[in-house]
């Protein structure tokens, strides 16, 4: 029993790929089994895109108290639009357009972290003016008929591999490299140790300025790259396509188990996270719940995990 | 726009750098709001009319009235990112309870408002980010809103709409209303010592709870007063509206963060200006007609309230160097 209590604390992580487990299983308990590879097929695929704005957000949240990016609902929505248009339908433009979805999202990263930098507001004000603009340009630029993405992107968005969507397995891939980025390298070590305290690592030698542009370039670069495959998830880009994902950003990040005042964090989690407020939703809408039930839901148990969390930090520190 | 200031300035004793660009900086909320009403006039004069700023600042008060709470949030160097939902939520008790059932509805705001104070109170208690409880709020909140309301309608009660309609001689309702939460939120935050003592919550609040008082108290206070803010702001809007959705004011959120800044708040230090937030929520709906009358498409009207909040931030940020400026 003491040693599974040492590898809990030890992967905090664990926590919500459980409360992920044990949700399912009441679900296909409740289906008497129907439909459940279906089930956890689908919550694959969309968790898959919360966990790419995830990675970024965790990455921003990380580097400490304040940091925190508002911009991404409306850079979803840019860079879909964006995709989508300069695909126009053509398998041959695949690779270019996506190539200059990820140029925009590097260009946005920079107008974000530039607005900090120059302007010396906090990040949230800071990516909360970009995220006006571009949610602007989003609208200006997106305005045309929906154009429909190439049936080859199409098919890479929405096809499975064993019942397992190709996107859930690129992306797991991206985490996993993402999760070596932070624990190994030597930028990661350097965004864990401004979210632990900036002062001591400027003191250390670490450039707080580069690391933090990176983190939110990184950020911009990950969102952008959501939009367009959303998009072409979702057969089309649409103004409203990223308006759940500011709130969702976030809460796969806190639920998954990443420490708000940063410098502690949980790449693995934000699966666990994703793949639990995923079939929470589904399982309540099996149960029959409304919509209404089911937002209530969310925001109980986004608010229980905070205090749970904190209870334990708190205890841990007696 | 910074020339109008510093003559009258020069012509009396010369104020040291650092309080000349204090000023600089209290100022800058009122010269742009002034400049854009300035361009509104010169690009169209008819709007300089009862008709044309009635017209103009029509949803001016709810706006002006959420930024109020979320001023008083982020005097605790806090932020609340469900105060949209909060909104949208009471409007929807207005809309369908508040007319047949005047008490239970009345008892429902009264509620929301305990719930509020709550809030400040569990932040305050477990020290918890409020960025992460607010956001579990916001969920609860909509889903709340949608289980009242599934689908946009319901009726404000007539008093509530007449009340918020009511022709004021001179200058039309909305300027006396938000003339009216400035003066009397600047009274109280800045003139009065409960004020001083719940900027000082947020400037250094070791200092006032070794003084002797409760900071649980001060935050449940503040949170509660804000989510008073957040009901009159609900109502207000139902009022004009009519009828409500839950999404009517989910946009407030993101607003009343702009209009607090833009008015001159700052995140951390208990830093916060009560006629600046109204200042600037006024500056952000008057963005919107600014670019109506260029023949601008709407399609620019959120891209423009971005630009302005910019533009004001980097003056700023000029005014703050002048003042590091030995």
């Amino acid at each position: 029993m003491s040693t599974l209590r040492v590898s809990f604390s030890a992967k905090p992580w664990l926590w919500s790929f459980i409360a992920a487990v044990l949700i399912w299983l009441a679900t296909i308990a409740f289906t008497g089994g129907q439909g459940a590879g279906g089930l956890l097929s689908s919550a694959l695929g969309f968790s898959a895109f919360f966990v790419i704005v995830g990675l970024g957000q965790l990455f921003v949240i990380t580097t400490g108290p304040g940091n925190i990016d508002l911009s991404i609902p409306a850079n979803i929505a840019l860079c879909g639009a964006l995709g989508m248009k300069l695909m126009a339908g053509d398998a041959g433009l695949i690779a270019p357009a996506l190539l200059a979805v990820l140029v925009a999202g590097v260009a946005i990263g920079c107008f974000n972290y530039g607005l900090i930098r120059l302007l010396r507001i906090p990040p949230i004000i800071a990516t909360l003016s970009a995220s006006f603009i571009l949610q602007s340009l989003a609208i200006a630029y997106g305005r045309s008929v929906r154009i429909q993405p190439p049936p080859l992107f199409y098919e890479f968005c929405t096809g499975r591999l064993l019942g397992v969507p190709y996107l859930a397995l690129a992306v797991s891939l991206l985490t996993a490299a993402m999760a070596v980025v932070l624990a190994r390298t030597r930028y990661g070590r350097w965004v864990l140790a401004i979210g632990q305290n900036a002062r001591a690592a400027e003191l250390a030698g670490g450039r707080v300025g580069r690391i933090r542009f990176a983190t939110y370039v990184l950020s911009a670069v990950f969102a952008a790259l959501c939009g367009v495959l959303l998009a072409g998830f979702s057969g089309g880009a649409s103004l409203a396509m990223g308006e759940e994902y500011l709130l969702a950003s976030i809460a796969v990040v806190v639920i998954g188990g990443t420490s708000v005042a940063g410098g502690f964090s949980n790449v693995p989690g934000l699966w666990g996270a994703a793949l639990f407020l995923y079939l929470l939703v589904s399982m309540l809408n099996t149960f029959g719940a409304s919509a209404g039930i089911r937002l209530i839901c969310t925001g109980v148990i986004i608010i229980a995990v905070i205090i749970a969390v904190s209870a334990r930090q708190q205890g841990g520190r007696r | 726009m910074n020339a109008s200031n510093p003559l009258p300035l020069a012509a009396t004793q010369r104020p040291a750098p650092r309080e000349r660009a204090r000023l600089l900086r209290s100022a800058l909320p009122g010269v742009s709001l002034a400049v854009l009403l300035v361009a509104i006039f010169i690009m169209q004069p008819r709007a300089m009319s009862y008709l044309g700023l009635n017209l103009m600042l029509n949803l001016a008060v709810p706006i002006a009235l959420a930024t109020m709470a979320q001023m008083l949030i982020i005097t605790v160097n806090d932020l609340d990112l469900s105060l949209g939902s909060f909104i949208s939520f009471v409007a929807c008790v207005a809309a369908t309870v508040l007319g047949p059932h005047p008490w239970l509805g009345s008892l429902a705001l009264l509620g929301c408002i305990a719930v509020y104070a709550a809030l400040g109170a569990l932040v305050h208690g477990r020290n918890l980010p409020a960025i992460v409880v607010t956001l579990g709020m916001s969920f609860i909140w909509m889903g709340a809103a949608i289980l009242l309301l599934p689908s946009p309608g319901g009726a404000a009660p007539a008093w509530l709409q007449g009340l918020v309609r009511i022709k004021t001689p001179l200058l039309p309702l909305a300027i006396f209303v938000c003339m009216g939460i400035a003066l009397l939120m600047h009274a109280f935050l800045a003139r009065s010592t409960l004020g001083v003592i719940l900027r000082g919550a947020g400037g250094n609040p070791q200092a006032i709870g070794r003084r002797g008082w409760s900071l649980l108290r001060i935050k449940a206070g503040l949170y509660g007063l804000a989510g008073t803010f957040g009901v009159l702001s609900g109502l207000f809007l139902v009022g004009l509206t009519t009828s409500a959705d839950a999404n009517i004011a989910l946009r407030y959120t993101l607003l009343s963060i702009a209009g607090v800044i833009l008015g001159g708040g700052e995140f951390v230090g208990g830093r916060v200006s009560a006629v600046g937030a109204v200042l600037g929520a006024l500056t952000l709906v008057l963005a919107g007609s600014l670019l109506s009358f260029l023949h601008i498409s709407p399609d620019w009207q959120i891209g423009a309230q971005g630009a302005i909040l910019i533009l004001v931030l980097a003056l700023r940020a000029g005014v703050n160097r002048l003042e590091a400026r030995p």
